[in-house]
């Protein structure tokens, strides 16, 4: 009993760690497995883990509503590289303006306040109506949920930097853009890639929301076909591409941030 | 003096966003109004829900409805949560123990849940408190967990030290340190939870704000589009500061920012 505070924070050996983490995964396929074989839904309702893994390589070489899975994953990602990009090509540029512009930050602060409260998800019915179900609709939705976390970011990084390097700046006569692009961007570039992998998230989890809804391909389509016709093994295949991708893009800007925070 | 000023700053800003609104629509009409409504539209549309009703309901009954789920739901999941995340923050063998199951389903977006839940529960609550859970979950236990992981190790032999018993252990030391992180997870996941309710209410639901925004999208509606809008932005607000009062009065020993 005593000093079980301690041995509770103890590292587990290799071997035990090993084990639990084996009885841990296999606990959870063989209650799904136990699941789907008592029976008690039928078959569409629970596929067993196999049948997923075998639907996911069927869809992966066969077309379903239109394309295969990585026809829907590139048209899905095709959409999010849009959106985000819009995200990051408007949101850094904004937020060093409003870090060097009093004007700029009092005007943009309570539209942008008032628009960051609305979850990007609520934009779908005006995405639908004034884009239809084209290009524009998803990029809309990825772009409002993406938006928020760059702006602040570089907004916040650029606050933060030394007061000093500012005013030798512009007693020095730099530019507004000179002290944008110079001083604060540099200083502020761990706080906006920290921001990017935010908005990357939150971005990707919104277009998966946009496609469920207004969208005639793409993964969330895909799943929403699967959904109608009861295949619950698709809508779960559309779900591990999805975190599989999330996760991807995910790793990629943590590379970026650790490159980064190394200078 | 301080608060004067605030609220000034705010009414201020307020009044900024409908003079730039007001422009845009009803004075110059760059924005066609089949576009998007002009303040008087957003008005009548106002009343006219709060007062008539509009899609299966009243304002206030959408509105009760949605933020009764959400808050019983995110209550549930983010108990659950945290007491995850607690364990597997305390002990070693259970966070080998569940890691696996928990890695894999982390990367799912909540909202990816959402056909899922329709395809095993159909388009009422319980598929609704179905996806609310699992948005609600995974940020309340990755804090907390991480919460009990960042307690200084001297904390934690100081009180081994004392002979401390298991029970006054967490209510002592484990849950009072780890309740800052454990609030951030909250806040995360109260506003998944949110997005997530807005989402499966807008893909099918009889009533809710979501449920506003899918019949007027129907409807080609825009001025009770922005009317479900903005009730959803007021509402997550509202809850958000709620929340924030919790944490404060949770944390008494916190100086207030």
């Amino acid at each position: 009993m005593e000093g079980y505070a301690i041995n509770s924070l103890h590292e587990l050996s290799r071997r035990q760690w090993l084990v639990l983490t084996l009885l841990g995964a296999s606990a959870f396929i063989g209650l799904w497995y136990f699941l789907a074989f008592i029976g008690v839904t039928p078959q569409k309702f629970l596929p067993t883990p196999l049948d997923v893994v075998q639907r996911f390589f069927t869809l992966s070489t066969e077309p379903f509503v239109g394309m295969t899975l990585f026809g829907h994953l590139a048209s899905s990602f095709h959409r999010f590289l849009s959106g985000f990009g819009l995200a990051v090509a408007i949101g850094v540029p904004l937020g060093l303006l409003m870090a060097t512009s009093k004007v700029v930050d009092r005007i943009v602060t309570p539209l942008f306040e008032s628009i960051r409260f609305v979850a990007p998800i609520a934009w779908i019915p005006f995405a639908a109506l004034w884009f239809g179900t084209g290009m524009g609709g998803p990029v809309l939705i990825i772009f409002m949920g993406a938006f928020p976390p760059v702006l602040i970011n570089t907004y916040r990084g650029s606050k933060y930097v030394d007061v000093k390097y500012l005013e030798a700046a512009w007693t020095l006569g730099a530019s507004r853009f000179r002290v944008m692009t110079e001083v604060l961007m540099p200083a502020a570039v761990p706080s906006i890639v920290a921001g990017l992998r935010v908005s990357a998230g939150l971005g990707w989890q919104s277009l998966v929301g946009a496609e469920l809804i207004a969208a005639s391909s793409g993964v969330g389509y895909m799943m929403v076909k699967g959904q109608q016709s009861i295949d619950t093994s698709t809508v779960m295949s559309g779900m591990l591409a999805i975190g599989i991708v999330g996760l991807l893009i995910d790793i990629l800007l943590r590379k970026i941030q650790e490159r980064v925070s190394q200078r | 003096m301080n608060a004067v000023k605030n609220i000034l700053n705010v009414l201020v800003s307020v009044a900024g966003v409908l003079l730039v609104w007001l422009t845009l629509t009803t004075w110059t009409g760059i924005i066609e109004p089949n576009r998007f409504p002009n303040p008087m539209e957003f008005w009548v549309s106002l009343k006219q829900i709060a007062l008539q009703g509009y899609g299966n309901g009243k304002l206030h009954q959408h509105i009760l409805q949605s933020v009764i789920l959400v808050t019983t739901s995110f209550l549930v999941a983010s108990t659950a949560g945290v007491t995850l995340g607690l364990l597997m923050g305390a002990s070693r063998r259970i966070e080998a123990f569940v890691n696996p199951v928990f890695l894999t389903l982390r990367p799912i977006p909540p909202l990816a849940w959402i056909p899922l839940a329709i395809v095993w529960l159909g388009l009422d609550n319980s598929a609704k408190v179905m996806v609310i859970f699992v948005a609600a979950f995974v940020p309340s236990v990755i804090n907390s967990y991480a919460a009990v992981r960042s307690i200084e190790t001297p904390i934690l032999e100081a009180s081994a030290m004392l002979g401390i018993r298991r029970w006054l252990h967490w209510k002592e030391v484990l849950i009072p340190a780890s309740l800052p992180l454990i609030f951030t997870g909250l806040r995360l996941s109260l506003q998944a939870s949110w997005t997530t309710l807005v989402a499966a209410e807008l893909i099918g639901a009889l009533l809710g704000l979501g449920s506003i925004l899918n019949q007027a999208a129907q409807d080609i509606y825009p001025a009770m589009i922005l009317v479900g809008m903005f009730s959803v932005a007021v509402c997550g607000w509202l809850m958000t500061v709620l929340l924030g009062l919790i944490e404060r009065s949770a944390m008494p020993w916190r100086a207030t920012p």
